[in-house]
């Protein structure tokens, strides 16, 4: 079983979003540690991109804070490598395709596989292009996840079909960031996910921002996806932010582990 | 499926959200670009309204005093708005309102493509809302005045450099969270496939009418076309019809603001390298990381770190050519057309005029050299002065 598997076998796996830099590197691996030990099933690293076309306005802001620090990809390689000498959590990258393009695919992946990320989520890498990403991460064993949208209508089950890891099921229209209420019809698109590819995990994502909401989501799915709320704390909370991102993601992993 | 590669070019790195909306788009368009009706109502619009053919002018003052090529203005200046932008927009308007559409959002620059948007919307009762970043805003409030008169709402992106990448990631944003009643009218041969094609194919009425005008005039095609190039629609537009005529050198100028040896520039065919970003496959200024440079032109409209996947791939099979032009440079193309011709161009336009200047000299008489003149400079009068240190109360 690979780590990815393990990630969703303890309860509804609870899958926290942080933006890496914001507010410095040191910050970013404590809070790594922090959310492993508070019950994080799998961590996704946000690679600030100048340009973010898929985020709101607060993790835009997060990729402006870590970017004007100066942070490059291979500073926050670097951040995984210290990480993984104490841990040996799952990790995704959550970037922008330029990022990895500008890189080398190839050269990124290897690099990611060193350091045994587990996924790769690129929000403006569709279906249509996933191949010049798909084929060289899967030559080393990293998954590129497949998003599914309140849109997607029968592209669902192409997409699903050929989904590895799990599906990040999008849960409303729009940006990333905080909603107050999550309206749309979620769990059919769940359910069209599940009758092609029985037993690909489907973790939500876009919009959840406590408690409530993702007790209402684990419900549906096989586990949550939290960003902004979590961007949101530690804008808030800076420097000092570690020990209030700890409590909100036991908080959540409490809320969502038994859940049936 | 064709996906809108050009060569490497081209593609479609959009959300998911978006998919179904760009391939929706895509079917409408094939559906109705062969449709008798759909053109019928297309050129009436562009002939009635928007005021076209636009003229093929001879300016045989500025040809003898340069003392070389003849030199032909193709008079995108004189459309309505003032620019080429209503050539795409009548049409994708037209188009929108086919696919029941009942709302739509653009970008913009300099602000021409969003003053277009916002007649056509006014025109058959379409919602407009338009998206400018600030930086834009203050150099271009003459625009945004006109925007708002028309009835369109316009909304400032603050966001990274505030200028024409901002506004396109924040329509795209808009886009995203409602598609169901919206179509993104963008501006510009950019952005993820159909939209290359589909502006270009709007566009392209440009390089029809030259080619028909010049064999009228002259009984024979021209030896060069220039026109500017941001994302690159009214240069695609001016040499669509002459890709095959290989006799033809079709040049496009870019954007160097301060010079490409500086930061300070937006030429991206000279400083860029293959990227991926709004949507697309092309060359794109930006740094060992892929992060996207904050680019800078004098000229709002040119002020943009990507170029249209066409001609990126133009450029790698060599049928196009690319140069840098800078601020100063266009500065004075500006100045000189006014004086010498009585027509005032767009800054963009002037980029364009700018290397005619230049190589007219060093050709002889009996060439013939195209300008797409693709906007009036109304709107940089104010900017200009104060580039030249003079201050208008407006």
């Amino acid at each position: 079983m690979n780590k990815l598997q393990k990630a969703f076998n303890n309860g509804k796996a609870f899958i926290p979003f942080i933006t890496v830099g914001d507010p410095n590197i040191e910050i970013s691996e404590e809070l790594i540690l922090a959310l492993e030990n508070s019950g994080a099933d799998l961590i996704e690293l946000g690679i600030p991109f100048s340009d973010p076309t898929a985020e709101g306005p607060t993790i835009m802001e997060a990729s402006k804070r870590a970017l004007d620090k100066g942070i490059t990809t291979d500073d926050i390689f670097n951040l995984v490598a210290r990480v993984r000498k104490k841990s040996s959590v799952a990790l995704a990258f959550m970037t922008y395709a330029n990022v990895i393009f500008s890189y080398g695919i190839e050269r990124f992946a290897q690099k990611a596989a060193s350091l045994e990320i587990d996924a790769i989520i690129l929000p403006d890498v569709p279906y249509e292009e996933k191949d010049e990403f798909y084929i060289p991460f899967k030559k080393y064993d990293i998954d590129v996840i497949a998003m599914i949208t309140p849109t997607s209508n029968e592209r669902v089950n192409k997409i699903a079909k050929e989904a590895t890891g799990f599906v990040y099921c999008v849960s409303s229209l729009g940006v990333t960031g905080t909603r107050n209420t999550i309206s749309l019809d979620i769990s059919g698109l769940i359910n069209q996910v599940k009758t092609v590819n029985p037993n690909i995990p489907c973790a939500i994502g876009f919009g959840i921002s406590n408690k409530e909401q993702a007790i209402k989501m684990a419900k549906i799915s096989d586990g949550v996806i939290i960003g902004s709320a979590i961007v949101k704390l530690i804008e808030k909370y800076k420097m000092n932010c570690v020990p209030y991102i700890s409590e909100f993601a036991k908080e959540i992993k409490e809320g969502i582990r038994d859940i049936k | 499926m064709n996906r809108g590669h050009f060569g490497v070019h081209g593609g479609q790195y959009v959300a998911e959200t978006l998919m179904n909306a760009v391939i929706e788009l895509e079917q409408a368009y094939n559906k109705y670009k062969n449709d008798d009706q759909f053109n019928k109502e297309l050129t009436y619009l562009l002939n009635e309204y928007a005021g076209r053919p636009s003229l093929l002018y001879y300016a045989e003052k500025m040809s003898k005093e340069l003392n070389g090529a003849k030199i032909y203005l193709k008079r995108e200046d004189l459309n309505h708005t003032g620019a080429h932008k209503i050539n795409n927009v009548l049409g994708q308007c037209l188009l929108a309102k086919r696919m029941g559409k009942t709302r739509v959002i653009a970008e913009t620059g300099a602000g021409q493509h969003g003053v277009a948007t916002a007649t056509v919307a006014a025109l058959m009762g379409l919602e407009c809302e338009i998206f400018m970043g600030q930086e834009d805003i203050e150099r271009q409030a003459l625009n945004v005045y006109k925007m708002k008169l028309l009835g369109a709402k316009v909304v400032s992106v603050k966001t990274g450099t505030a200028t024409l990448k901002d506004a396109v990631s924040q329509t795209m944003r808009e886009w995203t969270s409602r598609i169901s009643d919206t179509h993104y009218v963008l501006g510009s041969v950019m952005g993820p496939h159909p939209f290359p094609t589909i502006v270009r194919d709007f566009q392209a009425v440009i390089s029809k009418e030259i080619k028909e005008q010049c064999l009228a005039k002259e009984g024979r095609l021209p030896d060069a076309i220039l026109a500017c190039v941001g994302g690159g629609s009214n240069a695609i537009g001016a040499f669509y019809n002459f890709i095959e005529d290989k006799d033809v050198r079709l040049i496009g100028l870019e954007a160097a603001g301060l010079g490409v040896d500086t930061d300070r520039t937006a030429a991206t065919i000279s400083v860029g390298k293959l990227g991926i970003f709004h949507g697309m496959k092309s060359y794109f200024c930006q740094n060992e990381y892929g992060q996207i440079a904050p680019v800078y032109s004098i000229s709002a409209g040119l002020d943009y770190p990507g170029i249209g996947p066409e001609h990126a791939h133009l450029k790698d099979i060599g049928r196009a050519e690319y140069y840098p032009i800078t601020d100063n440079e266009a500065v004075e193309a500006f100045e000189y057309l006014s004086k010498t011709e009585g027509i005032i161009p767009a800054i963009e336009s002037a980029h364009a005029l700018a290397y005619a200047i230049k190589i007219a000299p060093t050709m002889d008489r009996d060439k013939i050299i195209v300008v797409n003149l693709s906007g009036r400079g109304d709107k940089d009068c104010v900017q200009i002065a104060r580039y030249r240190g003079e201050t208008i109360n407006e």
